[in-house]
């Protein structure tokens, strides 16, 4: 991280806060839909897909998100036509993905791909950042009564006319999406936690669902800039410093819960 | 007059893989009336109430009437106490936009009493995984009666709920009926509540057992084929009242 001169430091800082704020907010949906290990799972699904890119020289967003789409899609259509539990199917998909991933991976590289190298930030990263976030915030804010809805009670909504299948679908693209951006941040192996950690805190402190969703992204943004300030002074990888800043809300939030 | 059919069903079948789970089931029910669907577990009651809603593949006609507005009130809610919504957000997710007026009418529909101001502090402000039994299923009535059915399909209204809120519950449904003209289909395993509120009855047992007024339709005979001797001996027992 040495390295990392100012302007790299901010560009770093502007994809990793909006990453932390998407995350935070599709995570605090997949924790009520009880989704956690599911969605950290599938964050590892992306690893194949960066291999690839870093191999052929190319942005390794594209490939993570293309694999994390052609999971989700296969994951989702498995579902669809055999009814088997979404844990096992994604399961099976996380343990081909990390296998082939590793196998793919030039042996120099795959500490990067597996936790992320916020250094390597170019331009490019903060504009699909920057696009891929405002896509998250504006198609939830479109979706929040309808998914949220299913997200209580599958039956209601559809009774209520709401196609449950096809908005969990597009919910699961936009995790593909944002884990996709957030490899860069926190790499494939970490990505989970990002999604999961912010949420879970949130849940603990939270009676509503308005006061849930905002200190679900909250939280999210104080672990990516926390940690990424704490790797810079500590000159130690951002990565696990996300991860270990984002505990520290969970924690606190223990003490917030009575039984 | 003759009654108007909200909902005709004829010679419906369900099959789950090689088990069949409903067997040519027929009936109808009348606009306004309260139906109740009774049958031992397994007998297929869930399973009808999702084929009406067209959520599973079926065979035969379900005919409801033209632009009916139905609402479904599941069995129970897989939400814990955690669970951060509060009772007014909940409400609200069933409509555009907050429309506090709105729901507090349909809050007093369902028998919750007070002033608005006690409503908002001791129940809209609440987290709806801290409500207790009876006042959850009343939410959700609240919540299935929020944009005006016609019908409303309630699944077992009153599972997990202690006695004294059953009753309200099945009270509360027969006034929404007096008051609204609200038809009400809902499957039940309290016999002594559907002799009590219902108009018709149907027993199911993967195939339609008895079908019509309760205290014709439920004989001895046909309860203890539902569900064994006891129940035989209660049906002789309450038609005593």
């Amino acid at each position: 991280m040495e390295y990392l001169s100012q302007s790299s430091f901010i560009l770093s800082l502007v994809v990793g806060l909006l990453v932390g704020a998407a995350a935070g907010l599709l995570g605090s949906f997949m924790v009520l839909k009880r989704m956690s290990l599911v969605g950290d799972a599938l964050t590892h699904v992306a690893l194949p897909g960066v291999a690839l890119g870093l191999l052929f020289g190319f942005n390794p967003f594209f490939g993570a998100f293309g694999f994390l789409a052609l999971a989700v899609l296969a994951i989702w259509r498995i579902g669809e036509t055999t009814r088997l539990p979404t844990e096992t199917i994604v399961g099976i998909f996380f343990a081909l993905s990390l296998a082939v991933g590793i196998l793919l991976t030039p042996e120099l590289e795959l500490l990067e791909a597996l936790f992320g190298d916020i250094s390597k930030t170019q331009i490019y990263d903060g504009l699909f950042a920057i696009s891929g976030s405002i896509i998250v915030f504006l198609v939830m804010k479109k979706i929040f009564k309808k998914f949220m809805l299913a997200v209580i009670s599958e039956d209601i909504a559809r009774s209520a006319g709401v196609s449950v299948d096809k908005i969990n679908l597009l919910f699961l693209f936009l995790v593909a999406l944002i884990v996709a951006l957030g490899v860069r941040v926190v790499g494939t192996l970490l990505m989970g936690a990002l999604v999961i950690i912010p949420a879970a805190a949130a849940k603990n402190f939270s009676r509503t669902m308005a006061g849930y969703v905002f200190l679900s992204i909250v939280f999210g943004i104080l672990s990516v800039g926390a940690g990424l300030f704490l790797a810079k002074i500590l000159n130690l990888p951002p990565g696990p410093m996300i991860v270990l800043a984002s505990v520290i809300p969970f924690l606190v939030s223990l003490s917030a819960i009575k039984r | 007059m003759e009654s108007q059919i909200i909902l005709k069903v004829e010679n419906l079948s369900v099959k789950f893989e090689e088990e069949q789970v409903l067997d040519n089931i027929s009936f109808s029910v009348k606009k306004g009336d309260i139906f109740a669907v009774v049958g031992p577990n397994g007998a297929g009651k869930t399973t009808l109430f999702r084929a009406l809603f067209n959520f599973i593949p079926y065979k035969g006609k379900i005919e409801w009437q033209e632009g009916i507005k139905k609402s479904y009130v599941p069995q129970r809610l897989t939400i814990d106490f955690y669970f951060p919504i509060s009772v007014l957000e909940f409400l609200t997710l069933k409509l555009k936009k907050e429309d506090r007026e709105a729901i507090f009418e349909v809050l007093k529909n369902v028998g919750f009493s007070g002033d608005e101001h006690h409503l908002e502090k001791h129940l809209l402000d609440k987290k709806l995984g801290s409500l207790s039994g009876g006042e959850f299923q009343k939410i959700l009535i609240a919540f299935a009666l929020l944009d005006k059915p016609d019908v409303l399909l309630f699944d077992e209204p009153t599972s997990g709920v202690d006695i004294g809120s059953e009753k309200t519950i099945y009270h509360t449904l027969a006034d929404l009926r007096k008051k609204t003209g609200l038809t009400v289909i809902f499957i039940s395993h309290d016999i002594q509540m559907v002799y009590q509120y219902v108009d018709s009855v149907l027993c199911l047992n993967k195939e339609a057992v008895c079908l019509g007024g309760p205290s014709r339709a439920l004989s001895a005979e046909i309860l203890e084929k539902l569900y064994g001797k006891e129940a035989g001996v209660f049906a002789h027992e309450h038609r005593k009242f």
